[in-house]
């Protein structure tokens, strides 16, 4: 391999529930999908492995249910994985399975290395802070101490998302839909992240303002380099930014390739199907 | 020493959903050296550009192999080749031009040739400066250069693709029937510019539907039908 990966993933798995007999963690032919009917089980991840190389935006797509929000989750330690390995491309963390940690390192791993966006703003920002000091919160985490900088900065990066000065004092309560999410992207690029993640971010939003914050995206990743991992279950919005996409169904990853190649020759049955629709 | 080499090339297309599968071609054999431009003719649906789009890998190859001698990777099957690998190929090395233009959309002409050589890693004055030579080059008319380019004609678009590809210089270029909706005019352009790309060293594959085009262009001709070269620039051939 001519470059090493930023983001490892291996075998994740993800599951809501004990299982039992009936399903054997989630190989048996009895689920419905991702669902084990006897015990109630959720197998929302199965054995889900990709790398994230330096720079790139890679494009997860799949229907609703599929487990791109889990997965996110999982990688971002907002939720336990079940098991699997995730390993850093970090000369302190080198070899180590991220999710093996202490508490205390997710947290560092959170507050320098990684940025996330969600899909509801809720979950991403303090909706009655204002916007400024949503940022100057992850700053301070991040270990920045000297407000004159954490201002400027501040400013910076609510300039960089178009969010008008005056308006920087404002909660993001008082904001659009469109408005609400490039502050969160604000944050999330405010510790200088190498990695960011993307889940429906542009989900929910009118067509003009989802185009705004996908140039936005587009534009972050041209001039900072950041290596990115976007979730849609829309498949054109994969299109505009991704350079390679992973097909998730049921959990798993079903087809990968280049997205031009995805797009214009998918080779499974569910993947046709969901490039047909877009035409 | 070839610069690229197609053996045995085979492509099928599965359509889940139909039941169906069928091959689109089968046993295509040639081979390029460098700074040759090879045209392949054939009638609609003989699977030429599925060859064109294989070796761009906008088609996962089925059959066979596609050797590229890479100046970043050495010699390599693009049909194995990483998805990484062969983005970084499309960067550096390969590029591919068809009639259609497909383009982030909001993004003027300008920009998406600006993208073009920054993306291989050129300072922006740089590429400020290369872009604004390409578009002079291509004959894009200046008011057209911070204009979307949604609503151009077919032979504008067509001129931004061949300049947001060739300010690559890539070592090696597709062209895919690139002249197919081009009055004569346009058409003398876009022989010019190949010319002057061939004169450059860029190896070139093209589609072109009308043989005349290819008239004293190509060094060979390989027809779909016959599977062989049906016409080889003598000087270049008889070794
Ligand atoms: N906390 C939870 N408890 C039980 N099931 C869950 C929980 N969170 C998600 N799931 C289930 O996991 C599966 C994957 O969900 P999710 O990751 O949100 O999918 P996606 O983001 O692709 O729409 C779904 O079947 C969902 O109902
Ligand atoms: N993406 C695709 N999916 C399914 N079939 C395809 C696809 N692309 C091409 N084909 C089929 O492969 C055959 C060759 O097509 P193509 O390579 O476009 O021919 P040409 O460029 O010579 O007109 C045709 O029968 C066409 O329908
Ligand atoms: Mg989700
Ligand atoms: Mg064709
Ligand atoms: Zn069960």
């Amino acid at each position: 391999m001519y470059e090493k990966p930023i983001l490892k993933v291996r075998h994740l798995h993800k599951q809501f529930g004990k299982g039992c007999t009936q399903c054997q963690e989630g190989h048996s032919e009895s689920l419905q999908k991702n669902y084990c009917p006897k015990c109630g089980t959720v197998y929302a991840c199965r054995d889900v492995s990709f790398d994230l190389f330096p720079g790139e935006i890679l494009g997860i797509v799949g229907e609703s249910g599929s487990g791109k929000s889990t997965m996110m989750q999982c990688l971002y330690f907002d939720e336990a994985v079940t098991s699997g390995e995730a390993y850093v491309n970090d000369s302190d963390l080198m070899g180590k399975n991220m999710f093996e940690l202490s508490a205390q390192q997710k947290r560092s791993i959170r507050n320098h290395k990684y940025g996330m966006v969600y899909q509801n703003p809720v979950h991403g920002l303090k909706m009655d802070f204002s916007s400024i000091g949503n940022i100057a919160e992850k700053l301070i985490a991040a270990g920045k101490r000297y407000v004159n900088e954490m201002e400027a900065t501040s400013k910076n990066l609510l300039d960089s998302v178009h969010i008008p000065l005056f308006r920087m004092k404002e909660e993001p309560q008082n904001f659009s839909g469109g408005m609400q999410q490039r502050v969160q992207i604000a944050k999330a690029l405010s510790n200088n992240p190498p990695i960011l993640f993307l889940d429906e971010v542009t989900t929910g939003l009118d067509l003009s303002v989802q185009a705004n914050v996908l140039d936005l995206i587009k534009k972050i990743q041209r001039e900072l380099g950041i290596s990115m991992v976007v979730v849609s279950h829309d498949l054109a919005v994969i299109r505009m930014l991704a350079d390679r996409t992973v097909v998730m169904l049921n959990g798993s990853i079903i087809e990968e390739g280049l997205t031009d190649q995805i797009l214009e020759d998918p080779q499974r049955a569910y993947t046709q199907q969901l490039v047909y629709s877009l035409i | 020493m070839p610069i690229l080499e197609v053996n045995n090339f085979g492509k099928r297309f599965t359509i889940h959903h139909l039941n169906k599968t069928m091959h689109a071609v089968e046993q295509i054999h040639f081979s390029l050296k460098p700074g040759e431009f090879i045209g392949i003719i054939g009638k609609s649906g003989s699977g030429k550009s599925t060859i064109l789009k294989s070796i761009y890998r906008t088609y996962l190859p089925d059959q066979g192999s596609i050797l590229y001698d890479s100046k970043r990777f050495g010699t390599i099957d693009l049909s194995k080749a990483t998805e990484r690998q062969m983005l970084f190929l499309r960067k550096y090395e390969i590029g591919y031009v068809s009639q259609f233009l497909n383009v982030m959309p909001r993004t003027t002409s300008r920009q998406l040739v600006e993208h073009s050589l920054l993306e291989m890693g050129e300072s922006e004055d740089r590429a400020r400066m290369e872009a604004e030579n390409a578009l002079i080059h291509f004959e894009l008319d200046p008011k057209l250069w911070d204009t979307y380019p949604n609503t151009f004609s077919g032979g504008e678009k067509l001129r931004l693709n061949i300049a947001m590809a060739t300010v690559k210089q890539p070592r090696l270029l597709l062209l895919d029937e690139p002249t197919a909706s081009l009055d004569q005019q346009s058409k003398k352009k876009v022989r010019e510019v190949i010319e002057k790309l061939k004169r450059n060293g860029t190896t070139l594959v093209g589609i072109f539907h009308d043989i005349e085009f290819m008239e004293g262009l190509c060094d060979k001709v390989y027809d779909m039908k016959t599977k062989h070269f049906i016409y080889e620039k003598e000087d270049e051939c008889i070794v």
